[in-house]
């Protein structure tokens, strides 16, 4: 193996710490220095972190959603403002976090005993039995009034917060608000989501509790400073050890950028997608190469990267289907011509391959029905073709009604770069035999 | 892949024709401290060697991972449970009474448990990857399953990377409700090329051949089946079960190993035949064998064709029941207003229009049309050649036709007023049973008397 090799030679450590370092700004594990950020988000970093500390230090209840399209840093912007806010210790005393998550807190329940582990008063509330949410929430905050004569803050961060909009009632949220407005504890609610439209699923007396501070993330980023992005991505920091690599590194980082290959790779990467998360993506692959008899980043790297981004995943599906089946997609698509769009079934289809093979039975061999059917249904399990009316349908599979997922377009391709389909097929591929 | 188990295969780059993608595997994992990304999904057809290249390089390397057939678990708590299993080593046996280490009922349990597992196992440090094979079972589960999958290594904060493999595409996975997931990295593993399919069969030769003549016989077989099946499974199956057939000739001495024209003229018809049944299943591959065997006894004697199941055209029913379907075949795939025409003793003049008949598509291409009970009976009554008494013999015929899935009930269920139904047999399993009582079918059918 590789693996035990490489220990042995010179400049393994560094090449290694290169990768960790490296892999850990594109996996999405670390968050970018203060500054990048406050470069960008300056705006929107200093209404959080106003939010929270007025929150933490004069018990202000406050709510506010950050809002942004998928990759823009919403969550790499609260999680950076909360570790200035740990970081600072007039505020971090004075406050508790606790963090929810859409995606894991399903329902009002599962969300209500994560709050109670994460406020760690799993012991304080015990067997319990209470009558309501709302009795159950007022009975933890109260608990941590108890400790000590003043209440405590908390700051509750709700990820993928339009899920918790699809619960039952929409208790926590309105529970939540409804703190946030009263004189209870301080509370301060920060929703995160990428639905800008988030307010409308909030129920009236929902909405009504809610601040409407909205803070929007944008991708924003224009091409220089998206390739600056990249350059930055890519530099190490001195750190990592041994200085002259480190240089060296850099060095081979900024000629890489300022290569033209790379320019055309990230401008295509810029038009395409402006976040942040399509570089980290673009990059991974080339970094994930670096080794020892790769020790550095090529242009081609990069290219072969954006390739395998943007490789039609369809065509390749349909590049591994038999000569049977192709002729199938091919009826199909003549099918779906001849019908303007409407669905067609087995025996259709059938008959269509059947017109074809008997004109020219030289070339495709004509198989029988139960073949072809076991063709059809292969390309079903494929979901290259997809039944209209579901599963449930209690036709025969032969009569049922079926639509095709793929273009002609995507068809053609394929039929340009299958391996050992003969000229007949492109043939009647691009013109319908006559009726 | 399932040819072939890991164990067989030691070491991962001894997989023939897939280095690429290992070495992009490999590059991706990294050394088993680097973090890695959240989420990969590799698709590619069936046997193109997802699970036998995922499974070699994660036994091979000895990395901590969870190996989990979705087909196996049908809720969320199977799957949760056995994912935790895997990933503490633990395994279900008499032991422990097949219980598994942890109850845990939703994903935000499960985040927690798997935390604390990997603290347990002290391999917090290290990359555990969860493999889910046959992953397009997810999308039927919870919506909030496959996200969480997605970008578990953010929601538990965990180093953990989560394997999808799959037949469809990465499209299809994406979901109705919001958009709260992450884009996996996509790796296809491609089809094999006749080539390389060549050199993965020819591994298998059986002793006392040489690799030459194996791998020029499995060239003929592919002449035969590769324009249908590109299933490499299917055709190493094929290639195993029809070769004694092929050495036959050289068994009894009539023909050497270079007669390879000789040979192919015997194996030819035989392929042929064996497309049409044990390609489809109708005779299973056990019969195929003896078979091969007794045709060898009595060469020349083709005839004793094993009990093929495509005898799908025979069934015995009742008498009534006979003429019922036939009256709901001809239902069916009849115009409504045809029946005076066909069933009718004095029907009217047939009026020729023949602007409306170029238009109409046959009926045996759209398939059935639904009919009202009232019009079954009124055929069934036309075509019976004696008085038959509606009684409740006949009713309850209809329903049990209906359990039979030979008719089918459309619309409600519940419905007794005038209930619609479906013929859903085929034409040929309607003649053979007309055949039975003497009346021809086609004699009736619009389609073939117009």
């Amino acid at each position: 193996m590789p693996k035990r090799r490489r220990e042995s030679e010179f400049g393994l450590s560094t090449l290694e710490k290169v990768q960790q370092t490296l892999r850990r700004r594109v996996c999405r594990i670390e968050i970018p220095p203060k500054e990048i950020i406050e470069e960008n988000l300056k705006e929107q970093r200093q209404h959080l972190v106003d939010l929270i500390s007025r929150c933490a230090i004069r018990g202000e209840g406050n709510s506010a959603l950050v809002t942004g399209p998928h990759g823009s840093g919403k969550t790499m912007l609260v999680s950076s403002v909360l570790s200035e806010i740990e970081a600072n210790p007039r505020v971090s005393k004075n406050l508790l976090i606790v963090r929810l998550n859409g995606l894991l807190q399903t329902d009002d329940k599962i969300a209500i005993e994560e709050i109670t582990r994460q406020l760690r008063l799993d012991n304080v509330v015990g067997d319990k039995v209470f009558g309501s949410f709302a009795e159950n929430l007022a009975f933890l905050l109260e608990a941590l009034k108890s400790g000590s004569d003043s209440a405590q803050s908390i700051l509750f961060v709700l990820e993928e917060f339009d899920l918790f909009a699809y619960h039952k009632n929409q208790t926590l949220l309105y529970n939540l608000f409804d703190i946030c407005q009263s004189a209870q504890t301080p509370i301060a609610v920060v929703g995160i989501t990428r639905r800008l439209d988030v307010v409308e699923l909030l129920e009236k007396r929902v909405k009504s509790r809610f601040s409407h501070r909205h803070i929007h993330v944008f991708n924003s980023l224009t091409f220089p400073a998206y390739k600056e992005a990249c350059q930055r991505m890519l530099t190490l920091p001195s750190a990592v050890g041994d200085a002259k690599f480190v240089k060296r590194w850099n060095q081979s980082i900024e000629t890489l950028c300022s290569n033209s290959t790379v320019h055309d790779v990230l401008k295509k990467a810029h038009q395409l997608d402006k976040s942040i998360c399509g570089l980290q993506s673009l990059l991974l692959l080339p970094i994930c190469r670096v080794s020892d008899d790769h020790p550095e980043i090529q242009p081609v790297d990069l290219l072969e990267s954006s390739k395998h981004l943007a490789a039609d995943s369809k065509a390749a599906m349909l590049h591994g289907i038999s000569v049977l089946q192709l002729s199938l997609v091919i009826g199909m698509k003549h099918l779906t011509e001849l019908n303007d769009g409407d669905p067609f079934n087995f025996e259709m289809v059938y008959n269509e391959y059947l017109k074809f093979v008997q004109r020219k039975a030289h070339v495709v061999q004509c198989f029988e029905k139960p073949v072809v059917l076991k063709a059809f249904e292969h390309l079903v399990a494929l979901e290259i073709v997809k039944a209209v009316d579901g599963h449930g349908s209690r036709t025969q599979k032969e009569y049922r009604a079926m639509s095709l997922l793929v273009t002609p377009a995507q068809l053609m391709d394929v039929l340009n770069t299958h391996p050992g389909c003969p000229s007949e097929l492109k043939h009647w591929a691009s013109n319908p035999l006559p009726s | 892949m399932e040819g072939t188990t890991a164990s067989e295969m030691e070491d991962p780059l001894s997989i023939l024709c897939r280095q690429k993608q290992i070495a992009l595997l490999r590059s991706l994992m990294g050394e088993p401290s680097h973090p890695t990304y959240p989420s990969v999904f590799i698709y590619g057809h069936a046997a193109t060697g997802k699970t036998l290249v995922v499974s070699t390089l994660l036994k091979t390397l000895a990395l901590p991972h969870a190996f989990v057939n979705c087909i196996e678990c049908q809720t969320t708590r199977q799957l949760l449970d056995r994912i935790l299993d895997r990933v503490a080593n633990h395994e279900p046996s008499p032991e422990n009474n097949y219980c598994s280490l942890n109850r845990c009922e939703n994903m935000n349990t499960f985040v927690r448990l798997l935390k604390k597992t990997t603290e347990d196992r002290g391999i917090q440090n290290q990359t555990v990857y969860i493999v889910l094979d046959k992953a397009e079972r997810l999308r039927n589960m919870d919506g909030n399953i496959l996200p969480a999958f997605l970008n578990l290594s953010q929601l538990s904060g965990c180093n953990v990377c989560v394997l999808l493999l799959s037949q469809i595409v990465w499209e299809k996975f994406l979901f109705g409700f919001g958009s709260n997931h992450v884009e996996p990295f996509i790796i296809h593993f491609p089809d094999y090329t006749k080539g390389e399919l060549l050199e993965i069969i020819a591994t298998d030769c059986p002793e006392g051949y040489s690799v030459e003549f194996y791998s020029s016989y499995v060239n003929l077989l592919m002449s035969i089946f590769y324009m249908v099946c590109r299933d490499l499974n299917e055709i190493r199956h094929l290639a195993q079960l029809n070769f004694p057939k092929y050495v036959e000739p050289i068994t009894k001495g009539e023909a050497s190993e270079k007669d390879s024209h000789k040979l192919w003229r015997n194996i030819e018809p035989h392929l042929k035949k064996a497309l049409q049944t044990v390609y489809l299943r109708e005779v299973t591959s056990e019969q195929w064998e003896k078979f091969q065997r007794a045709e060898t006894g009595q060469p020349g004697q083709q005839t004793s064709q094993p009990g093929i199941l495509s005898a799908r055209a025979q069934m015995e029913l009742p008498f009534y029941s006979k003429y019922l379907l036939i009256a709901a075949y001809l239902a069916s795939y009849n115009p409504a207003r045809y029946d005076r025409r066909f069933f009718s003793k004095n029907h009217g003049k047939v009026k020729k229009s023949a602007v409306n008949r170029k238009k109409e598509t046959s009926h045996q291409l759209l398939g059935p049309r639904a009919f009202p009970l009232d019009r079954l009976m009124a055929i069934f009554y036309s075509i019976v050649d004696s008085r038959v008494a509606p009684t409740a013999n006949i009713f309850s015929q209809i329903s049990s036709l209906v359990t039979l899935q030979l008719l089918a009930q459309v619309g409600h269920e519940d419905q007794l007023d005038t209930p619609k139904y479906k013929c859903t047999v085929s034409l040929e399993f309607i003649r053979s049973i007309a055949r039975t009582v003497g009346f021809d079918v086609i004699r009736y059918l619009y389609d073939f008397v117009k």
